[in-house]
């Protein structure tokens, strides 16, 4: 029982992670109709703002360290937690939900650029050049992240408030063994919340209902004198900062590098395909039941029987839902059909 | 009465004869001189005044920080051996010929490829080095398949093959080759060093859950921690092959919480293993109690790379590593002054293990009085040699893995600087690391017969 709790809580946090960005790329492909392979390195530069926001907090002055002689070895002494040691210190412990006020703007306006420089200039290309241009684009965006900050893992704390784990049994009354950490919880949280925001945008606002209307007949709507092309620009900028808010709350849980978007990207496009392309409900829901049979899978229990399971469960399912559902759990008809 | 008559013209008998003794005398310097010329063999460098050196090391993908490392110590090698620089451990290794003036007289140049870290480049960037640059050795690399791959290639081509980082026992036990040398040492080594310390800090009556990465090293690397903490009484609960480049290790990590283990192994290394210990310590397990015990993490291979990258979690756990530049011999002072004048930080030990075994090569040439692989082989084989860091050392003819003391590390609680963050707690001596050729973990392959390529 303990460890069917725990797997389902670490599928569902992996869920979290898979959904958030693969309702960023479906909202980009229902709107645009562009396959965005360049989307899982949107989801690392929102992580490396957490990352750059923290060097900043951090900027030190550098104190020799005398015992060293063989080479010039530092201490860092951070600036502002010498000038102000408390409030300073608090800052920096908080870097990663700062992070999130200072990545909203930057990855809206990454998002932007991307779309206006270069992406809208594909529009009426064939998917191939569009997953090509996409997917040099996100092999660029590496290279510069490698670049400026290597390719080892930069560890980011959380808080030291939540930096432990949650007594989940003793809740429950299961015993000690059932122990979560903190963060993890916070994003499954932040994840739930994301999603629902992004869904109510798209229900309850003006704004939404046009984008939802420009989804089903892009047409229709333009002949009724709206601009539709730049709600869905937009909408490619809300789709960034998705991607890049989830890589900003993950850092705390995966070291982040320049590769970690690409890790990500082939299961988020897996979960694309398996909820139904273009569907946003799909994709949420393919993220979560794919995350959870991930983590079921790699149960000790389930492998001695199934060997290696645990790294081909996502295919497996992906398989049996497109022969059961070709398209996908809740695709719609006639969406990449033509 | 007959006449004799005598004529200048040669007899077949005499020509054939004349041909016999024409070959016996201008073959014989060739015979009792082979070690100065040598039969012709894959890239000779013959008259030239360079000879040209294959850096394959990893420049793109997850280990491209060890591998710009790896290229910094090459670099560093180079100029040292053209007689730049203060010498580096070229003034402390012991025997030794080189002379500062290159190798055998020979400008040292070199090429560089990238492995990134994936046997199929790598196999192409060093195909591309021996057939395009006509390097006459290949070295580097951060991973125990492509150092597989790569030597498996430089034996077929006759090239000499000097691995850089690769810590499987298949290296130099079941995959051994006659071309190919290892200067790092191997899992077995780390098992056999760890197990006394674990025992001493630990006690000999734990429950071990293994982590494993899901290939080649992972699972010797498994095998011997294995074998080592089962010697001292431990009992291995699981063990668990996790894939390669896995991220999240939630999955994994959680079962571990129920199975009545205190003491988790991470048969990790690089990006791996710093996810998999950050996670476990985010699960709580270093605060747990089990058994009446505390929990512990063991990650029997370290690297201070790896440590930077896990930051704060690498406190007090225990690991082995090849070499460490806080080492206070000559040899290591030297390297650290040398490395850290030119690149302004120390070396990590895939740095160290490629610049040493640049000097061994350029040395074994030096003895061998050729480039003739053959030769370098001969003068490896069995070599002895001091100073280069890990004391006396020995290129063990029988499977050309070297031989030296062994470190045991541990993450320091309060390092003092960015680089300070491993504590040597243990040089274990090379007789305690020692096995036999023939030793169950290394069986199964044959080291061969060398190949030049002629």
């Amino acid at each position: 029982m303990d460890a069917l709790i725990l797997q389902l809580l670490n599928g569902l946090d992996k869920g979290g992670a898979y959904a958030l960005i693969a309702l960023g790329l479906t909202l980009v492909f229902g709107t645009l109709g562009v396959v965005n392979f360049a989307h899982g390195a949107i989801f690392m530069i929102g992580a490396f703002c957490a990352v750059t926001l923290r060097k900043i907090l951090t900027i030190s002055t550098q104190v020799r360290d005398e015992s060293i002689t063989l080479f010039e070895a530092y201490k860092e002494v951070p600036i502002l937690e010498a000038k102000y040691p408390v409030v300073g210190s608090i800052i920096v412990d908080y870097s990663v939900p700062l992070a999130i006020i200072a990545a909203i703007p930057v990855m809206l306006a990454l998002g932007l650029l991307m779309e206006r420089g270069l992406i809208r200039h594909f529009y009426k290309r064939p998917h191939a050049d569009q997953i090509l241009v996409t997917f040099g684009l996100a092999i660029i965006c590496q290279e510069i992240i490698r670049h400026y900050f290597g390719a080892n893992p930069i560890p980011q704390a959380a808080p030291a408030i939540v930096a432990g784990s949650a007594n989940i049994g003793a809740f429950l009354g299961l015993g000690d063994n059932v122990v979560y950490p903190w963060w993890r919880l916070i994003y499954l949280l932040f994840s739930f919340i994301v999603i629902a925001g992004v869904f109510a945008f798209l229900q309850f606002t003006t704004f939404g209902m046009v984008v939802r209307a420009g989804m089903q007949d892009r047409e229709m709507v333009g002949l009724l004198g709206i601009d539709i092309q730049r709600r869905f620009t937009i909408v490619f900028g809300l789709a960034s900062v998705v991607a890049g808010l989830a890589g900003v709350m993950y850092t705390p849980i995966l070291p982040p590098d320049y590769h970690m978007g690409m890790d990500f990207l082939v299961l988020s496009f897996v979960v694309v395909v398996v909820g139904g392309m273009g569907s946003l409900g799909g994709a949420v829901l393919a993220g979560f039941l794919l995350g959870i049979l991930q983590s079921f899978a790699s149960m000790n229990e389930i492998k001695s029987i199934v060997p290696g399971i645990d790294q081909i469960i996502i295919y497996l399912v992906a398989v049996v839902v497109l022969l059961v559902r070709p398209r996908g759990l809740m695709g719609r008809k006639g969406v990449m059909e033509d | 009465m007959s006449k004799k008559i005598i004529t200048n013209v040669w007899s077949r008998r005499d020509v054939l004869k004349a041909s016999a003794a024409t070959t016996a005398i201008t073959g014989a310097p060739l015979f009792f001189s082979r070690h100065a010329y040598g039969a012709d063999f894959l890239n000779n460098p013959g008259d030239s005044g360079v000879v040209t050196l294959g850096f394959n090391v990893p420049q793109s993908g997850a280990y491209a920080d060890e591998g710009a490392d790896e290229l910094r110590a090459y670099k560093l090698a180079v100029k040292h051996l053209n007689g730049e620089g203060d010498g580096g451990m070229m003034n402390t290794m012991q025997p030794s010929e080189l002379k500062g003036n290159g190798i055998l007289g020979k400008k040292v140049e070199y090429v560089t490829g990238d492995t990134q870290t994936k046997s199929d480049a790598a196999r192409a960037s060093a195909k591309r080095m021996i057939e395009k640059d006509g390097v006459v050795m290949v070295t580097g690399g951060s991973s125990s398949g492509v150092a597989v791959a790569v030597q498996g290639l430089c034996q077929d081509a006759g090239i000499i093959f000097m691995a850089g980082l690769t810590h499987s026992n298949d290296t130099t036990g079941k995959d051994k080759k006659a071309n190919g040398f290892r200067h790092f040492f191997n899992a077995y080594m780390s098992g056999a060093a760890l197990g006394p310390v674990l025992e001493k800090n630990y006690g000999n009556d734990r429950r071990a859950y293994h982590l494993t990465a899901d290939y080649t090293w992972g699972w010797t690397q498994e095998e011997s921690i294995i074998a080592s903490t089962e010697a001292i009484g431990w009992t291995t609960v699981e063990k668990v092959k996790t894939p390669v480049g896995a991220g999240d290790f939630s999955q994994y990590i959680t079962p571990v919480l129920n199975s009545g283990a205190d003491t988790l192994i991470l048969n990790h290394y690089g990006k791996d293993m710093i996810n998999s210990l950050t996670q476990a310590i985010q699960f709580g397990l270093k605060d747990k109690q089990v058994n009446g015990k505390n929990f512990e993490i063991v990650v029997p291979l370290y690297s201070r790379l790896m440590a930077q990258g896990a930051g704060e979690n690498v406190k007090g756990i225990f690991g082995s590593t090849n070499w460490h530049w806080s080492l206070s011999d000559a040899g290591s002072q030297a390297f650290v002054k040398s490395f850290g004048q030119e690149y302004g930080f120390p070396p990590s030990q895939a740095a160290h293990t490629c610049y040493v075994q640049t000097l061994l090569y350029a040395d074994a040439c030096e003895r061998a009085g050729t480039f003739e692989p053959c030769e370098v082989v001969s003068a490896l084989e069995g070599h002895k040699f001091d100073g280069l860091g890990n004391g006396p050392t020995e290129y063990r003819a029988g499977d050309h893995q070297c031989f030296k003391d062994v470190l045991v590390v541990k993450g320091k609680e309060n390092p003092s600087s960015q680089f300070d963050l491993l504590e040597v707690v243990e040089v274990t001596p090379r007789a305690q690391v020692e096995y036999p050729v023939d030793h169950p973990m290394f069986a199964g392959g044959d080291l061969g017969t060398c190949n030049n390529g002629a």
